[in-house]
């Protein structure tokens, strides 16, 4: 057998056994997760090395106790998930009434200082949120906004914006202007175009966006702590699961079905999604 | 704003009588109008929740500010070198410069080199390619506050399944608190950054090494390359760009970063990174001072080391 053989072989089998091993790596948490979600903390204890539920011990009694509110002797996480998901639909609602006209713009449009838009975002995209956060710590603090939700969509829209008016620009580019001008011919106005024209032919990159701006904003934790750990009526579900996993009264198991809460709508989405997400963010990269 | 349309010297002839405002607008004036209009909207939220609170941070560091004396500070109060002062004199900062470094360095490393890995492994067709590529995905975009108390409950010295295992499988004597020992917590966090992070560089070296030419491969082949030697030779320096890229992200991505570490070890045994310090005080210690100052210390060494890339790879490139 020649070099070339044996690599060819060698590899073909290595590469099988690196995607298992991959596939293992990957996903073993999300399993020991969902395992530990639905076992007895008590069994937990005495044998903490299993990777499955032994038959007779499954039990639903973790995911009652997290998500009863605190006075019926829960966790409340019926609160939490009703805080993330407000303000993680409210971030993504504005997020996008904020970027289609601006990704619009500076696809199609030429005005002063469309070429210093792009940068500015990428700066802002890569500039330390921690420098951000001090600020607005201070001025929510000033301001009693310190606590509300509203001031945290704020920080969301914010933080999404750059990425979403990214995605957006990209997918406009790729719509024929021809089609823009014969709208233009046939009377209709600037918004018009936006509205019947792009709007509709952007769509799937428009899903695309509301998806990631929706797992960005349910997904974040430091704005969230900074800003609304006082409250724990208002927590979301990331931060009530931190502040919670840092004592010690709340079992384990219980926590862990916190988290599959907590992961499940973002892992749905993704999968729901996942070819319009990868696409949208990848768009541009094979060219170098 | 003034306009820089060149519509603006040419129109109109000199013994036309000029009725201001009654002029219709050029195209392409209407178009710029039109086009700083729609782009407003986003530029004020940047530049309110991010843009003025970034000038603001600096404005803070050459202050003498606490929670407590907020409200009788404006925000050009006395300005005073008293904090960068402090903050690089005081004992620790250094150290935990050092180990952001360390931290950032060994997150990119290695969450690229894995995810060349992957890439490599899940390039060509097999049946369920989508499905395995989708779930290789998954530490990227799940919440970082599941994943990280997954991991804290796995490595867990009492009931965590690695210990239990490593007790079991590999004959280890004592359990080994992973997050909570100097020599092992910093090794663990950026493991973690590895595991996280891979995707980002998976996705988009999958879609790299999608682009590059068969034939070129082919060629390669036909004059005696082994697959090893292809790689080296044809693939590798055709993701170079790419990997470089990621890179400058990634480092600085984790170079800022303050999620995971605070999670993982709340920057106890040795990991505190700039990040979770800045926080603390912020927080803790309520000196808002010298939080920014650190704040604005750690922006500066990420600008200077980007610099300091970017004057490397440019001048690579042009050779």
């Amino acid at each position: 057998m020649d070099r070339d053989r044996i690599e060819t072989v060698s590899l073909r089998w290595l590469r099988r056994l690196v995607i298992a091993g991959f596939l293992v790596v990957t996903l073993l948490p999300f399993w020991y997760m969902l395992v530990l979600s639905v076992r007895p903390i008590e069994r937990l204890l005495l044998e903490p090395g299993s990777l499955w539920v032994p038959f007779g011990e499954l039990t639903v009694a973790t995911y009652a106790e997290v998500l009863k509110s605190v006075s019926d002797g829960g966790q409340g996480f019926l609160t939490f998930i009703r805080n993330s998901g407000l303000v993680a639909l409210a971030a993504t609602a504005l997020t996008l009434v904020i970027a289609i006209p601006g990704a619009y713009a500076v696809s199609r449009l030429r005005f002063f200082g469309r070429r210093q838009v792009s940068a500015l975002f990428l700066a802002v995209y890569l500039f330390p949120s921690i420098v951000i956060a001090i600020p607005l710590f201070v001025v929510f603090t000033r301001a009693g906004l310190r606590g509300s939700l509203t001031g945290l969509v704020l920080v969301y829209i914010s933080q999404t914006l750059p990425v979403s008016v990214y995605m957006l620009k990209n997918y406009f580019e790729t719509i024929p202007i021809s089609l823009e001008e014969s709208a233009a011919i046939d009377g209709a106005g600037r918004l018009g175009i936006i509205r019947r024209v792009s709007l509709p032919l952007a769509a799937p990159s428009v899903m695309a966006v509301a998806l990631y701006d929706f797992m960005i904003a349910w997904n974040e934790y430091l704005f969230a702590l900074l800003f609304l750990v006082d409250r724990p009526d208002r927590w979301t579900v990331s931060l009530g699961l931190s502040l919670l996993a840092d004592g010690v009264e709340v079992p384990k198991t219980v926590l862990m079905a916190g988290s599959v809460i907590l992961t499940l709508p973002i892992v749905v989405l993704f999968f729901a999604g996942e070819r319009l997400l990868t696409e949208g963010l990848t768009s541009g990269a094979e060219k170098g | 704003m003034t306009t820089t349309a060149p519509e603006a010297g040419r129109s109109p002839a000199p013994e036309r009588p000029r009725r201001p405002g009654r002029r219709p607008l050029t195209l392409r004036r209407r178009e710029s109008r039109a086009g700083l209009a729609l782009v407003t909207p986003t530029l004020l939220v940047v530049v309110a929740v991010i843009g003025i609170p970034i000038v603001w941070t600096v404005v803070l560091a050459f202050q003498r500010v606490r929670l407590a004396t907020l409200r009788k500070t404006g925000l050009f109060g006395e300005l005073t070198l008293d904090n960068i002062d402090r903050v690089l004199h005081t004992p620790g900062f250094a150290d935990t410069l050092w180990t952001t470094v360390l931290y950032s360095v060994g997150g990119t490393a290695g969450s690229i080199v894995v995810g060349l890995a992957a890439a490599l492994a899940v390039r060509g067709p097999f049946r369920g390619r989508t499905l395995v590529r989708a779930s290789m995905l998954l530490p990227y975009v799940a919440p970082v506050v599941a994943m990280t108390f997954v991991w804290q409950v796995m490595l867990d010295p009492q009931l965590g399944i690695v210990n239990d295992w490593g007790k079991r499988f590999l004959g280890w004597d004592q359990p080994v608190p992973f997050l909570s020992q100097e020599s092992t917590a910093l090794w663990t966090v950026i493991a973690f950054e590895a595991w996280r992070y891979f995707p980002f560089a998976f996705l988009f070296l999958l879609a790299r090494l999608q682009a590059v030419p068969g034939e070129l491969e082919e060629a390669a082949r036909v004059d005696g390359a082994t697959p090893t030697q292809r790689f080296r030779h044809i693939l590798l320096p055709q993701l170079m760009p790419v990997i470089a890229l990621i890179g400058v992200l990634r480092f600085i991505m984790t170079f800022n970063k303050f999620d995971d570490v605070y999670l993982l070890t709340g920057g106890a045994a040795g990991t505190e990174v700039v990040s979770v310090r800045v926080y603390q005080f912020l927080t803790a210690r309520t000196d808002i001072g010298a939080a920014a100052a650190q704040a604005v210390v750690l922006a500066v060494v990420l600008l200077v080391f980007v610099a300091i890339y970017l004057r490397f790879f440019g001048a690579r490139r042009e050779a």
